[in-house]
């Protein structure tokens, strides 16, 4: 059986035989595919779902599918949806209950997700669950609902080789180089054969490998691999300047810049939507007719709107400057005080799905500009 | 189907012994605490859920010492709120807590504490109020300063006036305004700060109340000499879910459910005079 | 300098002052202006000024979470604003916000501090236009307060 850390090389041919043992071992699978104009996340049932010769070409508030001229399954880079939804549900009952008597009783909740397969995990999504792995199981209170449906998770992560035009994961130091949180992760090889170098990333990872085709890689193989990763790591669209962005930004909470993105920004919530770490949440106390059965529901939620702050008869965030600064601040400043990290991973999703086309990145640089003294020439 | 309360998002069922009207529009609730007894800090706080209706975050305002009674003071301002003033003895609330950081009744050994309320701010005082009076040998001066809009408003009448008529504290209650049949003083709460002796040096002081009174007391504790790091004020931000996990209650950094809801004025001090943060 | 002098001699706060009392303080003072949103001074915030106001109207405030900045009062042309500086710890307690196009001569809080300790007849006879003008003050709140037009009792 191969080790921890050990490459291999499974050729294309072979490579569904990997997402079915998948599925035979009785995991659901989610994977990339192709609907409504984008490739989004779903179930799927084995390789003939993948956007084989998909790739997208995004941009501020833009993002396009185009044809590849080969047959790369993972050739394209982050899209609407990260694998947030998987673990943190859009809705998820908290529990439920039932009057007896003018006295009540909660009811116990019978919790037994399907067990997934995350397949195509890129490095920035695999940071992000890292970071929902330490707010929702990491802390003094674990969320039982995120806790089953994380449990048992298998991923096939993939190293990037076509970075986007809104990515910046080399800045914040989470990819495009998959490093942790995989069971194997594959590098697509489309010189000479079409072909998967993957590396292991668990005992788990290594007994379904066993399942599967494969061949240790050579040096050639892994030194193909690596290129792949390094040149991604040279062509990302965006780049932002991460360090001591946090005093940056918390202290120049009355910047003039805050007001002037507040003139774009539509409060949609679209960038929290898709935005892999955002983990804001509300819920949803409900009755049956008769008022004897109640359930509460966790639903997803997003600081852009008047409700989350909602204090005493009014929110406190009533501007959509504040809201937009609470949202920003948040993900790259105060996240460090919370959890030790950024909670931006470079992903870019919030700059490409902003219907007008607002760029964390530059809205960043432009307060650092008003506030660093100027180079000297 | 078992009544069992498991993970932090479940709330526990208690049941209301007793429901005693404070003011017009303000209750106190004691509930029956589980078999061994509720054990929380002074100025923690609990998620009260009415059945079918809601879930709001309520102080404990009950004494630590005593855990099988578990009190809350609520108001009655809100849809949730409503309904739970409506209920009496024999109903149930749910009850999902101890959360946050409470007073800083160590750190505050040894120094002179003054403990400033205003309105239902007492509520979330009381806890430590009681701490302070049943282990006062370890406490240099104590004095509770504690205001509210009219005579009519004033919580816990019968033991503020135990209070005032205690030697070894020195208790002083202010109303904003008044009829004829007051005989005590009226103005505002930070204006008795000049009837008390507040060594700077070594004050304590807990304030809690509406934020913009706290901001204003704050303000001449600091001109009176007390630092920042000795003045600790009690927060309100929307909750969800007091387990840190919502996001809805954050101050900057800062969750007020879980760093809070008291916080040392040091770190809310920049925070709090930003508009809208 | 001439044209500061002049100003302040036309302001009614200082027109009980004689000309070398004017001169004297003149040193203090500044001309400013403000647009319609600008902060002439925030809560929290180091209390350095003093404002007599020429034109246009400023509205104290105090910022209520959940409910958003609320007025106090207003002051308008001829009228003063700004008592922090004069009382350690030197914070501003209220906001001030311009609601028109505001002139107004400020007054460097230290220097007018400094300037009222070393004329002390000087500085008595300010403390007296700064009392009335406080007292007055008082008195409008406490009819403010009183909220007579409701019918609450």
């Amino acid at each position: 059986m191969a080790q921890i850390g050990e490459r291999v090389v499974v050729e294309r041919e072979h490579f569904p035989d990997l997402l079915a043992a998948l599925r035979a071992e009785g995991h659901r699978l989610i994977g990339p595919t192709v609907r409504d104009g984008a490739i989004v996340h779903a179930e799927i049932q084995g390789v003939e779902d993948l956007p084989a010769g998909w790739t997208s070409e995004q941009e501020a508030g833009t993002y396009r599918l185009r044809r590849r001229d080969d047959g790369a399954l993972f050739g394209y880079a982050a899209g609407p949806q990260s694998w947030k939804q998987s673990f943190f549900a859009p809705a998820a009952r908290l529990w439920h209950g039932r009057l007896e008597g003018g006295k009540f009783l909660v009811l116990e909740e019978d919790r037994a997700p399907p067990r997934l397969a995350l397949v195509g995990a890129r490095a920035c999504d695999l940071a992000a669950l890292a970071i929902h792995d330490r707010i929702f199981l990491g802390e003094r209170y674990v969320d039982p609902d995120y806790a089953e449906r994380r449990r048992g998770a298998f991923v096939v992560a993939v190293q990037c080789g076509t970075p986007g035009g809104t990515c910046f994961c080399a800045s914040m130091g989470t990819g495009p180089r998959v490093r942790y949180g995989f069971d194997l992760a594959l590098t697509e090889l489309l010189e000479g054969r079409h072909r998967f170098v993957v590396e292991v990333g668990s005992e788990a990872g290594a007994a379904l490998l066993g399942r599967v085709a494969h061949v240790p890689a050579d040096e050639g193989d892994a030194r193909d691999a690596d290129t792949v990763v390094e040149i991604a790591a040279g062509r990302m669209g965006r780049a932002l300047r991460a360090e001591g962005v946090r005093d940056v930004l918390l202290r120049n909470l009355e910047h003039p810049r805050w007001e002037e993105v507040a003139g774009r920004c539509l409060a949609c919530a679209n960038c929290t939507l898709v935005c892999p770490t955002c983990f804001c949440a509300t819920v949803e106390d409900t009755t049956d007719l008769a008022g004897a059965e109640a359930e509460r529901v966790r639903r997803w939620d997003s600081c852009f709107t008047l409700d989350h702050s909602h204090l005493h008869g009014g929110p406190v965030r009533t501007s959509i400057k504040s809201r937009y600064r609470q949202w920003l601040t948040h993900k790259v400043a105060s996240w460090i005080d919370q959890f030790g990290m950024s909670g931006c991973v470079g992903c870019g999703r919030c700059i490409t799905w902003c219907p007008v086309g607002i760029d964390l990145t530059e809205e960043v640089a432009a307060i650092r500009a008003g506030t660093e003294p100027q180079e000297v020439r | 189907m078992s009544a069992v309360a498991s993970g932090p998002w479940t709330p526990t069922p208690l049941p209301i012994r007793g429901v005693t009207r404070e003011t017009r529009d303000t209750f106190t609730f004691a509930l029956d605490a589980p078999a061994d007894g509720f054990r929380f800090a002074p100025g923690q706080f609990n998620m009260l859920y009415v059945f079918g209706v809601g879930e709001v975050p309520i102080s404990v305002s009950g004494d630590p010492a005593r855990p099988e009674r578990l009190l809350h003071t609520v108001r009655a301002v809100g849809a949730v709120t409503r309904a739970m003033c409506a209920l009496r003895r024999g109903k149930s609330i749910g009850v999902r807590g101890p959360f946050g950081h409470g007073w800083p009744l160590d750190e505050a050994r040894g120094r002179d504490v003054l403990v400033v309320a205003g309105g239902l701010g007492l509520a979330p005082l009381r806890p430590a109020i009681y701490h302070l009076l049943r282990h006062r040998e370890r406490y240099g001066r104590v004095a509770i300063l504690y205001g509210a809009r009219s005579p009519g408003e004033l919580l816990y009448r019968r033991e503020l006036e135990r209070w005032c008529a205690r030697r070894e504290v020195e208790a002083r209650v202010i109303v904003d305004r008044a009829g004829p049949g007051w005989a005590g003083p009226v103005g505002a709460v930070p204006s008795l700060l000049a009837r008390v002796k507040v060594p700077p040096g070594s004050t304590v002081a807990m304030v809690c109340g509406p934020e913009v009174m706290m901001r204003f007391t704050v303000r001449d504790l600091e001109r009176l000499g007390v630092a920042r790091e000795r003045i600790f004020v009690s927060l309100e931000r929307d909750m969800k879910c007091g387990l840190g996990l919502c996001g809805h209650c954050q101050l900057g950094p800062h969750f007020v459910c879980k760093d809070g809801p008291v916080l040392r004025y040091d770190r809310v001090a920049e925070l709090i005079h930003v508009r809208e943060v | 300098m001439e044209r500061i002098e002049s100003l302040l001699r036309k302001h009614p706060f200082l027109s009980g002052l004689s000309d070398e009392e004017i001169r004297f303080l003149a040193g203090c003072a500044a001309n400013r202006r403000f647009s319609p949103g600008d902060l002439l001074f925030r809560e929290g915030d180091e209390a350095s000024a003093f404002y007599l106001l020429r034109e246009g109207r400023v509205a104290l405030e105090v910022n209520v979470p959940g409910r958003g900045p609320l007025q106090l009062q207003s002051c308008g042309e001829g009228e003063v604003v700004g008592w922090a500086w004069l009382f350690p710890p030197y914070r501003w307690q209220l906001d001030a916000r311009a609601v028109e196009p505001v002139a107004a001569l400020a007054f460097d809080g230290r220097c007018l501090r400094e300037k009222m300790e070393q004329d002390h007849d000087l500085g008595y006879a300010l403390a007296k236009l700064m009392l009335y003008e406080v007292y007055q003050r008082l008195l409008n709140v406490r009819l403010q307060r009183l909220d007579l037009y409701g019918n609450e009792p």
